[in-house]
């Protein structure tokens, strides 16, 4: 029988596999997003060779599936012998599409700023790399947040590919929960209400922050 | 193994065209909901999109392909892929419609009432071809990223490219060549796209954004 006292049950019982997931998420972003600023930089740079194995990263980490990239880590290393954990696996193909997603947002943030305020900061005989601290930085910082936090939205949301390599987040415990209670339907629903109940409130408090933030710009 | 793989591309066209299309026709209706003189209809709308996109496409998946079995209505996993993308795409779709009209001035409809055209007319002629032109560039980065997601198919039984990927390496322990090979032919149809998509925005910007 079902009640909404069971229904809560499993919402809770899904509550250890969404701390997984917020782990997998949080370890890729703090991996990520510096990956991402220095591939940024560097594919601004001067050195050609560079700028391809760069550009060719950031292309394999927006071009190929997460799904894949999971399954190249997980299935695919140990053909070469190596052998990751789930997590570690997981942890590998977050970050690499994180940074591949965050690049793009890093470089065109970085473009935003005008050119007149780098000139300025030479003509008052600032270092470059003090012009890119103090100059360039913050202000790409402004327009880079928003769309950098709903980046990492989208790859809480994506934690669930995870399932498929039998790491046990949030959609592994429903279908584990699914094949022991047969009530694939409210436990499935119960994921989906774990997952809306982080994600819909985060795109608010986005979209508020891009309004603070743009007042300005 | 190559062949073996890319007859999985077959899977992956139609689920992906067939969601777009579905989705684009049903995300006209989202649109409109959204921007419905009803306040009810509005919230409604809202709501619709925001818990669609709010949720992983994989647990849709998951509650169309296994939970509405539950309750007797019992999908294949293509009709349950195609339906579920069908219905994700019509929130995407519609919330870019929805940004396509918004950048409408208001002008050109009011324009078009005072020359005396019907709401037909004005829908069809003068709405549509320019809020089209506005949002195909967001349509087609939209149908890129709807192909990848189509590779979840193979997590319930569709037998797309990864899905076959995996057969492989079960059979043959040889992963890594397999996933390889899906990576590749995803690449090779997402980088062109994109390409053109870029292009097709700049050809737009040059030729009808007015000041």
């Amino acid at each position: 029988m079902m009640t909404p006292a069971t229904w809560f049950g499993y919402v809770f019982e899904l509550l250890p596999g969404l701390v997984t997931a917020l782990q997998l998420t949080g370890i890729s972003l703090l991996l990520g997003y510096p990956l991402a600023l220095i591939f940024a930089v560097l594919l601004d740079g001067k050195n050609r060779v560079v700028r391809w194995v760069v550009l060719a990263l950031v292309e394999l980490g927006r071009g190929i599936p997460l799904l894949v990239l999971l399954y190249i880590f997980y299935q695919g290393l140990p053909q070469v012998s190596i052998i990751p954990s789930a997590f570690t696996a997981a942890i590998w193909a977050f970050t690499w599409s994180t940074a591949g997603y965050g690049t793009e947002i890093i470089r065109s943030s970085l473009k935003s700023v005008p050119q007149g305020q780098l000139e300025a900061a030479k003509a008052v005989g600032l270092r470059e790399s003090d012009r890119f601290r103090f100059v360039v930085l913050p202000q790409a910082a402004r327009i880079a947040i928003p769309p950098l936090m709903g980046l990492a939205i989208i790859m809480f949301q994506l934690s669930s590919l995870a399932y498929v390599i039998t790491l046990s987040e949030v959609m592994q415990s429903a279908y584990f929960l699914g094949t022991k209670t047969f009530n694939y339907l409210p436990v499935f629903l119960a994921a989906a209400a774990v997952y809306a109940a982080v994600t819909i409130p985060a795109s608010a408090l986005v979209t508020s922050i891009e309004r603070r933030l743009g007042r300005h710009v | 193994m190559f062949l073996y793989i890319l007859q999985g591309l077959v899977w992956t066209v139609i689920i992906t065209v067939g969601g777009f299309t579905f989705g684009a026709v049903v995300g006209v209706g989202v649109a409109a909901a959204r921007v419905a003189t009803s306040r009810i209809v509005r919230i409604i709308a809202r709501v619709w999109v925001d818990v669609i996109r709010g949720v992983p496409p994989l647990v849709w998946l998951f509650v169309v392909f296994f939970g509405l079995a539950e309750v007797g209505l019992r999908l294949t996993a293509f009709q349950a892929a195609i339906l579920t993308f069908s219905l994700i795409a019509s929130a995407y779709l519609g919330e870019i419609y929805r940004g396509g009209l918004a950048a409408l001035g208001k002008g050109q409809v009011e324009a078009a009432h005072s020359l005396g055209l019907g709401r037909f007319d004005i829908l069809a002629r003068i709405v549509s071809p320019q809020v089209l032109r506005t949002v195909s560039p967001s349509m087609v980065t939209y149908g890129i990223g709807l192909m990848k997601d189509s590779a979840l198919a193979s997590t319930i039984g569709v037998v797309e490219m990864t899905f076959r990927a995996n057969q492989v390496t079960q059979n043959t322990g040889q992963g890594l060549t397999a996933f390889a090979i899906v990576g590749a032919i995803y690449l090779a149809m997402s980088i062109p796209l994109g390409v053109w998509a870029r292009r097709v925005d700049n050809r737009m910007r040059e030729k009808y954004v007015v000041a």
